[in-house]
């Protein structure tokens, strides 16, 4: 574990924290710019973070240990998730502590934690929050593995630095299975952050949530951890999306000059990516709750395709 | 260790069979003293606790030294019993001693006042059933073995109706009885096979045998079918989710954590150690049978209503699961491929010792909230968590580990099986190479479907608000409860966090049976776990819990430190509605109805909806098991049509039954004769 190792580890876990919000606020502003509505401005999630950890935190009558414990729980797997996806670096000494399967098993710890706070609380709502995004989960949580799966058949590891630095060095070929998991991918993506075709992140009515329904009961600063660790998930996601399917520009290990070169090309990837996610928020318009399931078996099935193909062609 | 035990010249052997009969008096002496509870419970189930640590500390030091054989004069005049310790006796043996230490002092505190079957006599089939197990994985030829897989059978029997004056309790005893008797008959049948008309049925005879691929599917076949039964896999599962919830707790939690492994410990003992020969196909079936009874297992348990069913099928999901991995070791072990065959072998082993502490730590706190509250059915319960705080948190840890959620034992083993799924590329046949990837989809499927099981179980229990008014005065679990529920507790926390001293009690296994092992733990990585090398895949589940304690403790700091800390309590979030009730939240069904909805096609359901014109509306779904009107209803029908067949020949007259005398005998004579 060398001290640019150590740098590098600490450089992502702050790049993750801080750009996290601005990543949600770039795709906001976007989204408002493509529905011709004026944005609230790219630093707006900074400044209701702020606002929400200077209220007090109003907690319910009956609302247990385990609800006031949950945001720190979601935070920190979030935090953790962010310092294993290579986003600037692959020299990073947390990574052999935890693969890909670890990581879809951190996401699905924060969201079970997330669903029995919501459970905790006794309203009608937090039953309806918690059983729903486990229906989302229990079909997302396979599809992801899934496509981690496919990029594992190709690099013959699961440790994801081992995935980044093989793929990174391939001649720019197109991988077919990585062409199929990529849409399974994006499809789950969408899913997992509770982005429209699956849920609205800025509905205002209790029947369309799902996201938003989990953490109807949180204020203060319970809210603001886990309205952080909500953006650091779409970080996240975006990361491994990049890992797997964009990864030139990471920094290997050894190379100090890489490593402040990543910064920039991550922000504009990031930014990209964000573009586009915002394009496919706006064209597309949300599902019935029951046609989640339908839209989310076709990303499980298009990634076991995606394997299928890789073992088929015994290329990838 | 051993220079311990080695003074008094013992060998492990004689330990194991010193707490064997221990454990018999314990029992003989609960039958002396009927219906003295106090005793019972305060001193004879402790001390068998105690018999069961001594006899976890002989299986750690038995696992890695050679197999013991003893042969004991007990039994016929020709056929003494011949026992054997090896590795993967020790294994199980481990497994015993460990939950049956927890579930014992459990059973210490549970007993309250005699429900049925004086606490005496419960004493006495509950250590005869310890006993009986402890001697199966011992027994070194098939006369033992069958004398006491009958009567762990028996006393299993008498367990589960200790409540015997309940109709249902004793349909669900003998439901349990019929199917073990019919698993024992091919268990038999198959030991018949194996000893290949030498007429000698010691085990090491059986090693010895060379069968023809023929008669080697036949006894494979034959076990399948008859340790499947007691194992509790598709389609001969039906008698689980009835003597599962018809046994008091601690015994559901023996049952299902340590007895179903015994099943699968004698499929192991016969697939891999007594046929020499390995054919592909029989990895195949197996791991065929094991996931669809995973799949169905979980699916059932999603839509459950009560506490125990609900467990009883997620306990169906990861016997599937563990045959799975059985099969995958025994398709690479037919081709060869050592090294596979022993990651799938200890991933599959490793879910076993999990399964084994979070299973009996489930069953456990249901016995406690029983006890509490008086109710099973999860429409009556909830907010639990506020009255019976130790049983609610050392459900957690339960519930975490049966979801298969990383830091703690249930994720290692799943992780284990998966990465194993990663090498069968390696595979000769395209066809099995491309079969293999959509089992490691179900198997994803699988485990996030047990964890939306796991987050309705303990949301609907300890979470939200009461649902009846009297569970406010539901009492906490006692010492003895306590005690028990934290040593199961402490069992899935070390099974997670010290993975690679668990993988070296496992490798003396995997060498006996597929002569092949995991990579030993290079120094000063002991604490990351790697699978094949480094480069391939690790974790460290150490770190891992680490890491996000850190990030949770400095996050409160931080916040705590540059803002406040304040609170303040208000009433709920109620949309404008102010007439908010306990019953507004989830039930039970309903938590289960989307999973309900997309799998419609593999229950039976019968419903009924309410319509504007009935005058006192209701709402009413049965979610039945399709086996039993596919295969098992018309099998009893055809069964019973045979009897009746063959009952015409009971006429009632002398005149004929002395004319089958006759017959018989003139037949006999022409046989006699040639």
């Amino acid at each position: 574990m060398s001290l640019l190792g150590l740098f590098s580890q600490l450089m992502a876990i702050l790049a993750a924290l801080l750009l996290a919000p601005l990543l949600s606020g770039w795709v906001n502003q976007w989204r408002a710019r493509l529905q011709n509505k004026s944005a609230p401005g790219l630093l707006q999630p900074y400044r209701v973070l702020r606002k929400l950890f200077h209220k007090e935190s109003v907690l319910a009558e009956q609302a247990s240990m385990l609800f006031r414990l949950v945001p720190y729980v979601s935070f920190g797997c979030m935090v953790l998730a962010c310092a294993i996806v290579p986003t600037l670096s692959t020299d990073l000494p947390l990574s052999p502590a935890a693969d890909a399967m670890a990581l879809v098993g951190l996401f699905a710890l924060a969201r079970v934690f997330v669903s029995l706070a919501a459970m905790d609380v006794g309203t009608a709502f937090g039953g309806l929050g918690a059983r729903r995004d486990m229906l989302v989960g229990f079909l997302a949580e396979p599809a992801l593995l899934m496509v981690l799966f496919c990029a594992s058949m190709i690099s013959k590891s699961t440790s994801l630095t081992t995935i980044v630095e093989t793929l990174a060095h391939r001649e720019l070929a197109i991988y077919p299975s990585l062409l199929v998991a990529g849409v399974a991918f994006t499809m789950v993506s969408l899913a997992e952050n509770a982005r429209v075709p699956v849920d609205n992140p800025e509905t205002h009515l209790e029947l369309t949530m799902i996201h938003e329904a989990l953490i109807l009961e949180y204020s203060g600063r319970h809210l603001a951890l886990l309205e952080w660790a909500a953006s650091l998930k779409l970080f996240a996601y975006s990361c491994i999306g990049l890992a797997l399917f964009f990864p030139w520009g990471v920094a290997e290990a050894d190379a100090p000059l890489a490593l402040i070169m990543a910064l920039p090309v991550l922000v504009i990837k990031l930014a990209i990516g964000g573009v586009l996610l915002a394009l496919v928020e706006t064209l597309s318009a949300k599902m019935r709750i029951f046609r989640v399931p339908e839209f989310l078996a076709t990303a499980f099935l298009l990634a076991v395709i995606g394997l299928l193909v890789n073992i088929l062609l015994g290329v990838g | 260790m051993s220079a311990l035990l080695a003074p008094s010249g013992w060998v492990h052997l004689d330990w194991v069979l010193l707490v064997v009969l221990v454990w018999l008096l314990i029992g003989a002496a609960g039958a002396l003293a009927l219906r003295r509870l106090r005793l019972v419970a305060t001193l004879l189930f402790p001390l068998s606790a105690l018999c069961s640590l001594v006899l976890l500390v002989v299986a750690f030091d038995a696992a890695s030294s050679v197999p013991e054989v003893a042969v004991l004069p007990i039994g016929l005049p020709q056929l003494p019993f011949h026992l054997r310790l090896d590795g993967l006796s020790a294994f199980f043996l481990l497994l015993i001693g460990g939950v049956s230490a927890g579930v014992s002092s459990f059973a210490a505190g549970y007993f309250r006042k005699g429900e049925g079957t004086p606490p005496g006599l419960i004493c006495l089939e509950y250590h005869v059933f310890l006993a009986s197990i402890a001697m199966v994985v011992m027994a070194d030829d098939a006369y033992v073995f069958m004398v006491v897989w009958e009567t762990m059978a028996l006393s299993s029997f008498f367990l589960v109706m200790a409540n015997h004056r309940i109709p249902d309790i004793r349909r669900a005893a003998y439901l349990y009885i019929l199917i073990a008797h019919i698993g024992a008959l091919g268990i038999l049948l198959c030991f018949g096979v194996l000893q290949a008309n030498t007429g000698d049925y010691t085990f090491a005879n059986m090693r010895a045998q060379h069968l023809s691929p023929f008669w080697a599917s036949a006894a494979f076949v034959l076990a399948l079918f008859g340790f499947g039964a007691k194992a509790g896999i598709l389609p001969l599962h039906v008698w689980l989710p009835e003597a599962h919830p018809a046994a008091p707790s601690p015994f559901s939690a023996l049952m299902s954590a340590v007895m179903l492994k015994i099943a699968l410990y004698g499929l192991l003992r016969v697939s891999f150690d007594l046929l020499q020969t390995r054919i592909w196909w029989w990895g195949v079936l197996l791991m065929a049978i094991g996931l669809a009874s995973a799949l169905f297992g979980v699916v059932f348990s999603t839509v459950q209503v009560e506490m125990k069913r609900l467990l009883a099928y997620s306990s169906i999901e990861n016997v599937g699961l563990m045959c799975a991995g059985f099969g995958l070791a025994l398709l690479f072990s037919a081709y060869g491929m050592t090294g596979p065959a022993a990651l799938a072998l200890t991933a599959a082993l490793y879910h076993v010792l999990s399964h084994g502490f979070f299973k009996s730590l489930l069953f456990c706190s249901t016995g406690a909230v029983l006890h509490a509250t008086g109710e099973r059915s999860l429409g009556k319960l909830g907010g639990l968590i506020r009255y019976t705080p130790w049983v609610a948190w050392s459900t957690l840890v339960g519930v975490l580990a049966c979801a298969g959620l990383p830091p703690l034992g249930g994720f290692v083993a799943e992780w284990l099986l998966l990465q194993s799924f990663l090498f069968t590329t390696g595979l000769p046949s395209s066809f099995l190479n491309m079969l293999v990837p959509v089992v490691a989809a179900l198997i994803a499927l699988v485990a996030a479907l047990s964890g939306y099981t796991m987050v309705k179980y303990f949301g609907v229990i300890f979470l939200g608000q009461p649902r009846e008014e009297k569970l406010a005065q539901a009492h906490d679990a006692g010492f003895w409860e306590r005690t028990g529920m934290l040593w199961l507790v402490a069992g899935c926390v070390v099974l997670g966090l010290m993975p690679n001293q668990i993988i070296a009690l496992i490798r003396p296994v995997t060498l006996l049976l597929v002569s092949g092992a995991m990579p030993q733990a290079g120094s000063g990585a002991g604490w990351l776990l790697v699978p094949v090398e480094a480069a391939r895949a690790s974790y460290a589940p150490a770190i891992f819990l680490l890491g996000v304690l850190a990030s949770c403790a400095l996050a409160y700091l931080l916040v705590r430190r540059l803002y406040h800390g304040r609170t303040r309590r208000a009433p709920p979030w109620d949309c404008g509605f102010a007439l908010q009730t306990p019953r507004m939240q989830d039930s039970a069904e309903g938590f289960g109805q989307p999973i309900r909805q997309i799998f419609e096609p593999m229950f039976r359901m019968t419903r009924e909806l309410p319509s504007p014109f009935d005058a006192e509306p209701g709402y009413r779904v049965t979610v039945e098991d399709p086996m039993w009107y596919t295969l098992y209803l018309p099998l009893a029908a055809f069964v019973e049509r045979l009897s009746r067949l063959v009952g015409r020949l009971q006429q009632g007259r002398i005149a004929v039954y002395l004319l089958y005398s006759f017959l018989t005998l003139i037949v006999v004579l022409l046989v006699v004769k040639q």
